[in-house]
């Protein structure tokens, strides 16, 4: 984790304004940002702890804890909520087992609000993992939680 | 045999109807058949109920087939859409589709029709025209140009970009900066997204006259988290873009240097406020700074810096290389030009359309989007994101206009129309957009960071007892007057135009009894 954070920094090095190309950085390598290598990366940007502890905490898109195996992000958002995303929010509650904001029991599953994926013409839109989905249903969201199932 | 040219769109509202595994589906099957396919994934032309929409390069032109799924493939080869055979999935010349002829592309004339990263098929079609006219020209000759084509920020604010453009140029310093707001947070847009991931060139070039016409050197994007298909292939425009010298230390051999680098955002929608924006690229919490100082003379690192939206840097090629005049041809009043319009939510084509100012709802929601989705009468249009006003059909028939929205309460914003059927609860979008923007406040001021979520409580408790509704809408209207006119930037101060449209029009949803006749 350490040897990670040392290669990122070296290259980050000389950016101006470079804190969130390296939280980025990080959470693509490791899947969230431990808290224990904070101190580190404050002291390599010249930032107090609680400078760099407030970035990773106030954007939405850090984390500071691992997630499931799949993260589930499904649009909250309001051309998303005129095709049925509350519906779809609350059939994948029920199916995943968690709320929003939660990861599954299992750790399977990780599930997040997400405020637009830019496919507002194509609603309700959601992301498994990487993969972007368009005019999802209940069943189709059934769909991809049995291929994850299988997949797993 | 020759070689049939196939386009499988490559834009994430493509991906997201399985346009990957379409072209995939196509390459084994035309394998299989010894068929001799060239498939070139382009970027959407915005006709996203019939994505992915494949097109085959025919002696007629192009002709499109969709929504093609997968299993579908097999079907359409076997009746010969190789040379543009009938097909039920087939809509004839995708040039002659009335949804795309009645348009008026100017910003996205290339969009779906060529290959995103190649750069010869940019320039085929009219790319850098305008940044080797602006290279001819003086840094104010540029300015002066953009200034007469009327040209306002297509983000939102409406703020002609000339007259920033000019402050940057007339402000000395030993580092100038451009940077483009690519944050498009709001919900039903995504004009920006397409450009990045459909035309990022013209993107680039836009910008990189903005940097020659103000001394600019170095210049950010900063593109949203939730797009990671338009910091990829933006990340690689650039790229191709440096490589081939129309970025870099000598633009084009005219000893001009702009550097590009593509910023990744972090799930914060108050980001997309300036100065907000320019705290992230920072590397700080993305808290509202307090103007002025304008950006224009104090703006990244304290430095003078052009911030525009995409489309707003998008659409300054096109002026450049057809003249002020050309561009200011189009469009009513003070609203100038064209805007790409983007239909969302609850229709049934939805899509991009690109018209000149002045078209108003009523067409754009039924002669281009055919009604609602779900066939149910439309009863609420939200216009400009989540902080657009509701507008109800007695507005539809408005002209799309900087202007004529403003003298309605409502705002044009970035272009995105959200259409709701009459299933909708226009309190609880009301609520939402309070329960929005307590989310995403950054919490520098009062108004919006607590008023929002006083806004939450409040509207339920209009829906409690029936006795003390009247007292609560009208502490809902007093909260609304404080985050209007109290809050440091539009998160606060535009939360009340849903809040208060939606009151105002449908109070019914509210459990009042009687229309309120008040304005809007």
């Amino acid at each position: 984790m350490q040897a990670v954070l040392r290669g990122i920094l070296l290259q980050r090095a000389n950016e101006p304004g470079a804190l969130l190309p390296i939280l980025h950085d990080v959470q693509d390598a490791l899947g969230f940002i431990p808290s224990t290598l904070v101190p580190e990366i404050a002291l390599a940007m010249n930032l107090s702890r609680a400078e760099v502890h407030g970035v990773v905490t106030y954007y939405h898109h850090f984390r500071d804890h691992a997630p499931g195996r799949h993260v589930v992000q499904i649009c909250r958002a309001e051309a998303c909520k005129s095709m049925g995303a509350d519906a779809l929010m609350a059939h994948a509650e029920q199916r995943l087992g968690c709320q929003q904001h939660a990861t599954s029991a299992d750790g399977a599953f990780t599930l997040e609000p997400v405020y637009c994926l830019g496919l507002c013409a194509s609603s309700p839109a959601m992301m498994w993992g990487d993969e972007l989905h368009a005019r999802m249903t209940p069943q189709r969201f059934d769909a991809l939680m049995a291929e994850a199932g299988s997949a797993a | 045999m020759s070689t049939t040219t196939v386009y499988v769109p490559r834009d994430s509202a493509a991906l997201a109807a399985g346009a990957d595994r379409v072209a995939r589906e196509l390459a084994a099957q035309a394998a299989l058949r010894d068929l001799d396919v060239k498939i070139i994934r382009n970027g959407s032309r915005g006709v996203f109920w019939l994505e992915p929409m494949v097109e085959v390069v025919t002696t007629k032109g192009r002709v499109a087939y969709g929504p093609v799924a997968p299993e579908d493939v097999a079907g359409l080869l076997d009746a010969g859409v190789l040379t543009g055979a009938a097909h039920p999935l087939c809509h004839g010349l995708t040039e002659q589709m009335p949804y795309l002829a009645r348009q008026e592309r100017l910003t996205f004339a290339r969009m779906g029709i060529t290959d995103p990263l190649s750069l010869a098929d940019y320039q085929a079609h009219e790319g850098f025209a305008g940044l080797k006219q602006a290279l001819a020209m003086s840094g104010d000759e540029i300015i002066a140009s953009v200034t007469q084509s009327g040209l306002r920020g297509r983000g939102g604010a409406a703020f002609p970009a000339g007259i920033k453009w000019k402050t940057v140029a007339g402000t000395a310093a030993a580092q100038k900066y451009i940077v483009c707001n690519a944050d498009e947070g709001d919900s039903g847009t995504y004009s920006d997204r397409m450009t990045m991931e459909g035309d990022p060139f013209m993107l680039i070039e836009g910008m990189t006259i903005a940097a020659i016409a103000t001394g600019a050197t170095i210049g950010y994007v900063y593109v949203r988290s939730e797009y990671p298909h338009a910091v990829a292939t933006l990340t690689q425009a650039v790229q191709l873009a440096t490589d081939a010298g129309f970025l870099g230390p000598d633009i084009l051999g005219s000893g001009k240097a702009f550097t590009l680098i593509v910023r990744k955002a972090a799930g914060s929608y108050v980001c997309g406020e300036e100065t907000a924006m320019l705290e992230s690229l920072e590397g700080k919490r993305g808290i509202v700074r307090a103007k002025p100082p304008l950006p224009a003379i104090s703006g990244l690192f304290g430095q003078p810096t052009v911030i525009n939206n995409v489309i707003t840097f998008a659409s300054v090629p096109i002026i450049l290389a057809r003249g002020a005049a050309f561009y200011a041809g189009y469009g009513m009043g003070r609203s100038k030009g064209t805007l790409p319009i983007q239909l969302a939510g609850n229709i049934k084509h939805g899509g991009l359309v690109e018209k000149a100012f002045g078209v108003t709802l009523r067409e754009l929601l039924y002669d281009y989007g055919a009604g609602s989705a779900s066939g149910r009468p439309i009863k609420a249009v939200q216009v400009g994101g989540p902080l657009g006003a509701y507008l109800p059909e007695s507005q539809w028939d408005l002209p799309l206009d900087y202007e004529a929205y403003a003298a309605v309460g409502a705002v044009v914003g970035h272009g995105g129309i959200v259409v709701h059927d009459d299933t909708a609860d226009l309190s609880q979008l009301a609520r939402y957009a309070m329960e929005f923007c307590a989310i995403e406040s950054c919490g520098k001021c009062t108004p919006c960071r607590i008023g929002s979520t006083r806004g939450v409580e409040v509207i339920d408790r209009i829906h409690g007892n029936p006795q003390t509704r009247p007292q609560q809408v009208k502490l809902l209207r007093d909260l609304c007057d404080t985050m209007l006119h109290g809050s440091l930037c539009a998160m606060g101060g535009m939360t009340p135009y849903p809040v208060l449209s939606a009151l105002n029009h449908y109070p019914q949803d509210f459990g009042l009894a009687t229309p309120h006749t008040e304005a809007a």
